[in-house]
């Protein structure tokens, strides 16, 4: 089935679009003026999730089993009692910056990944949270982790494997990819191949920077992640990484990635200038696509703006569905493309700046 | 009893938020008895170790609390305990 809604975390909000006679029409706005770090659908029930970013009042968790008209606030995350972020600074919830739904075979679970370095899970439908307490105690956290764009560390990739739900890769901003293959009771690093050119010693076993981790839905042995220092691709489970950036082009610097749910070497990036200045590069945006697991990119910016253009795509913006790609920017600009980047249609120029982009039904 | 008065912007989460007269003699005591009285108003004020958010600020009688770890800031019974937000973000 095609997927004809967008659902958008905002600075200011929870935003759904769904199209209605070939037009993107607003369906929803809720948590107006409230920062929403991830808006997700749980497409196993279509029950929508905020995640909210108070300024003031900590992270809250809601959920709506009608379309985002009627919310009901649920217990977020917890840190238990004595929880450290590092000897002597108690852990608490400060942002949920991933969703992900149990899987299939387990109807009631549901994954969250927080800053400072949490892994959550529910299996009750997310009535309530549970700690990854063999995550939390990893020998490599309190010395090996720290933060990436955040002041700690954060988790904001869980990919879960579709053929088995205790197999499970995550993404941490900085201590790079870890690999679970019995529901998260026991945790191993897959950082092989990675660099991470920030570090004195850029072969460091933790401490890498994946700014998004993703699988291939028609392949998932073979992982993708945008990272600090470059594009990298794995095809054996995230074993071995190989950099497929491209030297003499755009493709290298950003934070989102997206792959072909049919084909495991289609993918999109959305090219930032560089770590050291991050906004469009040259003042226009492009994204760039891959065919062929990463050997080469073509530029898409056909209906994209290629002047005056200051915008970055933040790593849950960019989402793609079928033939239909979108993504969202941090001045506020949504896209939308119903040929795989190929020509690109404005669905706003208005918007809070977006955090998240989602496709559901 | 001192009295407990909140900023209005909590309001927006609890509407029947209300200034109020406190049994309370600690602030870890005076915030389970707003929860209870406005069940899950402490996670909007405490994190979950039970500290003050940190753009959160407690003032007795005008002065800022000097512990925003463990609360141990006391009161008297005719004081005036106000729950505002701090100035941040954009």
């Amino acid at each position: 089935m095609r997927k004809q809604t967008i659902l958008l975390g905002t600075r200011k909000g929870f935003i759904a679009y769904r199209k209605t006679d070939n037009a993107w029409v607003l369906e929803n706005f809720s948590f107006e003026g409230i920062p929403v770090s991830i808006a997700y659908a749980d497409a196993r029930n279509n029950t929508w999730w905020a995640c909210l970013d108070h300024g003031h009042w900590g992270v809250k968790l809601h959920r709506s089993f009608d379309r985002g008209k009627t919310w009901q606030e649920m217990s977020a995350p917890a840190y238990p009692e004595g929880e450290e972020i590092k000897d002597g600074v108690p852990a608490s919830t400060k942002y949920i910056w991933a969703m992900q739904d149990g899987g299939i075979s387990h109807p009631h679970r549901l994954w969250l990944g927080t800053d400072p370095g949490g892994l959550f899970c529910s299996e009750d439908g997310g009535t309530s949270f549970a700690l990854n307490t063999s995550l939390w105690n990893h020998p490599t956290r309190k010395a090996g982790w720290f933060g990436g764009g955040r002041d700690n560390p954060g988790i904001h990739s869980i990919v879960l494997d579709p053929r088995d739900a205790n197999h499970i890769f995550i993404g941490i901003s900085c201590a790079g990819v870890f690999e679970s293959v019995d529901g998260g009771i026991s945790w191993i690093i897959r950082n092989k191949g990675l660099k991470a050119e920030f570090l004195p010693d850029p072969n460091q076993e933790t401490g890498h920077d994946p700014h998004l981790l993703i699988a291939s839905p028609s392949n998932p042995d073979i992982l993708w992640q945008q990272n600090h220092c470059g594009i990298f691709r794995s095809t054996d489970a995230g074993q071995q990484w190989h950099e497929i950036s491209e030297k003499e082009g755009p493709a290298n610097f950003g934070f989102a990635i997206a792959v072909a749910e049919d084909n495991p070497d289609q993918a999109w990036v959305a090219p930032a200038t560089s770590d050291g200045n991050r906004i469009a590069i040259d003042g226009a945006l492009c994204i760039c696509r891959t065919d062929d697991g990463g050997k080469t990119w073509r530029q898409q910016r056909n209906g994209l703006p290629q002047s005056n253009c200051y915008d970055i795509v933040y790593r849950h913006a960019l989402a793609s569905s079928g033939d239909d790609l979108a993504f969202g920017t941090t001045t506020g600009n949504l896209f939308f493309s119903e040929d795989r980047g190929e020509t690109w249609q404005v669905i706003s120029n208005y918007l809070p700046m977006i955090h998240s982009v989602m496709f559901v039904v | 009893m001192a009295k407990v008065k909140f900023t209005k912007a909590l309001k927006r989460f609890f509407p029947t938020l209300g200034e109020y007269d406190t049994h309370a003699l600690t602030l870890p005591e005076m915030f389970q008895e707003i929860n209870t009285k406005y069940p899950g108003i402490i996670n909007y004020i405490l994190d979950e170790q039970g500290h003050l958010r940190k753009h959160v600020n407690i003032f007795i009688n005008g002065a800022v609390i000097d512990d925003r770890v463990q609360l141990t800031d006391l009161f008297e019974a005719d004081d005036e305990i106000y729950i505002i937000q701090a100035l941040s973000g954009g």
